[in-house]
């Protein structure tokens, strides 16, 4: 096909109209582990499965669900490192707010402005697109909230998402099982559910993570403890 | 004489029962010449929001067409007008900015926040916020007006008794102040309307 001429410079369209780099990116977010999120009536949980390369890496040290601020989290599905970097550029931005407003950055200007990040590095030179897609979790004065960014910088607001490996029976199991009056622990339990559905192996606390905001807006980790009470109820 | 008192100004807000009111005077002048009896001080940020800008009077237009330009910005990207409370860091940090080369105003900030409380507020050129629960002045005639609203302020008046006590207390300070006066542009907000009345003082 003429697209592998133009997969060179990611800052040249192709033929049929696409940036072949970003889809590239695209493919490294679907091959990474899956991850999901819901927003439920009164708060919204994001999980990601958590495997690690050996059982010699210790699982205590590895988090891959971060704040961005007390009231917003974030997961990913692809290249870890590039979301370190994203990570550190919205939790900047998110200060810069506060320090010239005091008042906490609403959930979607931070999306918004995460995304642009996100674009700038599809239209710039010397630089490649992050390979990763993300789940922002908030909580602010609109209510609870998800967004998904891709690496072109589009976000989405999702009542209930998936990424990664598994993204196609994760949406579908998703899609019958949402409701929109779900509580947060039903959002928990659909959500460690979603996880099961693809999981390679035996599902515990310590090889998933489990982020959940609810009406206190401060955002949070499950501990493995938490999670593992999680999933025996689910049993 | 101070660059502050070049141009001559009198501000003052005052907090009532879910309402505010914010005066200023009305003379624009050039040391000790008049050139305008008619000079717009307060400005209108949205339906809940007034800011007053007294000191320089070139500074204080540009200023204010800065914070319209930074807050139609944040309307369109929010979708949302500015509380009062926000509007005020935002000020402080337009005027820090200009840390060593500063407006030469000093703003007083009035507005209605969440559910409806007043808010008020004044900073000096460089953005240092005081907020206060009763009143806020500002201008050359500053140091009156803390005399006079001392003395008639009251807490949770309505808005007609609001009016009245903002006017006297406007009108007796001006007139102790040779470069404000020329008249008083006061306007009382409640949740549901914005009034606004020109006062005729003693026109010197």
């Amino acid at each position: 096909m003429g697209d592998s001429q133009y997969s060179f410079s990611l800052t040249t369209f192709s033929p049929s109209g696409k940036l072949v780099q970003i889809e590239h990116a695209l493919t490294a977010v679907g091959s990474g582990q899956t991850s999901l999120g819901i927003k439920a009536a009164n708060g919204v949980v994001i999980a990601t499965e958590k495997k690690l390369p050996s059982i010699l890496v210790d699982e205590t040290s590895v988090q891959k669900i971060q704040n961005l601020t007390p009231n917003i989290g974030v997961v990913y599905s692809g290249m870890g490192p590039d979301f370190r970097v994203l990570v550190r550029k919205s939790r900047k931005q998110a200060e810069q707010y506060h320090r010239l407003y005091k008042e906490p950055v609403p959930v979607t200007q931070l999306v918004r402005e995460t995304a642009t990040v996100m674009q700038e590095f599809t239209q710039s030179g010397g630089v490649r697109p992050f390979g990763v897609s993300l789940l922002v979790a908030g909580y602010d004065d609109k209510g609870p909230q998800l967004y998904q960014v891709d690496p072109s910088g589009s976000y989405f607001s999702w009542k209930a998402s998936a990424m990664g490996k598994n993204v196609s029976n994760a949406k579908t199991f998703l899609e019958k099982r949402y409701t929109e009056d779900m509580e947060l622990d039903d959002a928990v339990h659909t959500a460690i559910l979603t996880l099961k559905e693809g999981f390679e192996g035996q599902i515990s606390g310590k090889n998933i993570e489990i982020g959940i905001i609810g009406n206190d807006r401060k955002f949070r980790v499950l501990s493995p403890a938490e999670v593992d009470d999680y999933l025996q109820e689910v049993e | 004489m101070s660059i502050f008192e070049y141009n001559g100004s009198a501000l003052v807000a005052m907090v009532g029962k879910n309402c505010f009111a914010i005066a200023s005077d009305r003379r624009l002048g050039v040391q000790l010449q008049t050139i305008a009896t008619d000079f717009q001080r307060i400005y209108r940020i949205h339906d809940k929001l007034f800011i007053g800008l007294s000191g320089l009077a070139t500074d204080a237009q540009t200023l204010y067409q800065r914070l319209v330009f930074r807050h139609k910005l944040y309307q369109l990207r929010e979708e949302r007008d500015m509380k009062p409370e926000t509007f005020a860091s935002l000020v402080s940090a337009i005027l820090y900015e200009k840390r060593f080369g500063p407006y030469f105003c000093q703003p007083v900030i009035a507005g209605l926040g969440e559910e409806d409380k007043p808010f008020i507020c004044t900073m000096d050129s460089i953005g240092a916020k005081e907020l206060a629960k009763d009143f806020v002045v500002a201008g050359t005639a500053s140091e009156s007006l803390y005399g006079a609203c001392e003395a008639m302020f009251k807490p949770d008046m309505e808005a007609e008794e609001l009016f009245e006590t903002i006017s006297q207390a406007l009108l007796s300070s001006v007139d102790r102040d040779c470069l404000s006066g020329w008249g008083g542009h006061v306007y009382v907000v409640t949740p549901t309307e914005v009034k606004e009345r020109i006062l005729k003082g003693r026109m010197d």
